[in-house]
């Protein structure tokens, strides 16, 4: 049976076809979900794509959090399910509180849209064991609001605990530690700003984003949870 | 009653401003010198319903701690007028 990806629209998504695309590609049934639904049951991985959610009102990610979709996000979480936030949707862990920390103002003021590099810092958790640690991933950004932060405590123990998965190669838009991705305290909710549904491909320059996706299918393919359900 | 709330929303101190910033960047070039500090900041007003001011204020903050401000990066002020 193949892995089932639900992705999740809101109003103002504009990632949910390339994710299903991507996804697809690697072999996953995918689903799109909208915001205003309540049930996750039928799905191995949940997907928040990139975009601007709600127009982003009042702070990207703040009024998606509270789309009816989200409660069944958080239990899929907290039951082990894997949920991956890619840009805007990462904006949206943070604001729900499934990640730590908050994005802010890219630090030049700049929308950025362009190639990085990133590097797995931490290759066991379920989003990056197809990549040897160290292992540099060519990704593009798409972003405004991709400065990530949180308090240097915190920081350290992110770093220590091994939660940010992803760093840049060259720091882009300010974000702490050059964090590009950071994982939840149970190693099954991963945000990053990075599009890595959009390096699937030969063709669009990069296939190391199906590096991070295909981990994703490996995990769930595997039958493994990263907490009992 | 009706009472008049404002909300101001700041990135908390110790927080790079990059629009504040760039302000203080662009003001000496209009001839307007001797500023520092420039910080950006959001403000919110709405008109709420409660039975005495006392009320009225503490909804308001936990409107700010729900959802108008972001805990990990910003603070904010509420004054009922």
């Amino acid at each position: 049976m193949s892995v089932r990806a639900g992705i999740v629209l809101f109003p103002g998504s504009n990632c949910e076809q390339d994710c299903a695309r991507a996804l697809g590609s690697l072999g996953a049934e995918t689903r799109i979900v909208w915001h205003q639904e309540k049930e996750l049951s039928d799905v191995d991985i949940v997907v928040l794509p990139g975009g601007f959610a709600h127009g982003d009102y009042l702070r990207t990610g703040a009024l998606a959090r509270f789309s009816p979709i989200m409660e069944a996000v958080c239990a899929h979480a907290r039951s082990g399910g894997l949920v991956i936030g890619i840009c805007n949707g990462f904006q949206i862990l943070c604001e729900a509180g499934l990640l730590p920390g908050a994005l802010r103002r890219n630090v030049n003021l700049k929308f950025l849209c362009k190639w990085t590099s990133a590097y797995v810092d931490n290759s066991t958790t379920p989003f990056t064991s197809r990549a040897g640690a160290g292992r540099s991933l060519r990704l593009p950004i798409n972003h405004f609001e991709g400065n990530w932060y949180c308090e240097a405590a915190e920081l350290e123990d992110l770093r220590a605990s091994g939660r940010l998965v992803l760093r840049y190669a060259e720091n882009p838009n300010g974000s702490l530690g050059d964090v590009a991705g950071v994982c939840n305290e149970d190693f099954n909710v991963l945000g990053l700003m990075p599009h890595p549904e959009r390096a699937c491909e030969a063709l669009l320059g990069s296939e190391d984003g199906a590096v991070l996706l295909g981990s994703m299918l490996d995990h769930v393919g595997a039958g493994i949870r990263s907490v009992p359900v | 009653m009706s009472y008049s709330a404002k909300v101001d929303v700041m990135l908390k101190d110790g927080i790079a401003d990059p629009q504040g910033q760039t302000i203080e960047k662009a003001l000496p070039a209009l001839g307007l010198t001797g500023v520092s500090e420039v910080r950006v900041g959001k403000s919110i007003v709405l008109e709420i319903d409660a039975p005495d001011r006392d009320e009225a204020y503490s909804r308001v903050m936990e409107m700010c701690d729900r959802l108008l401000a972001n805990p990990v990066i910003e603070k904010f002020e509420v004054t009922i007028a």
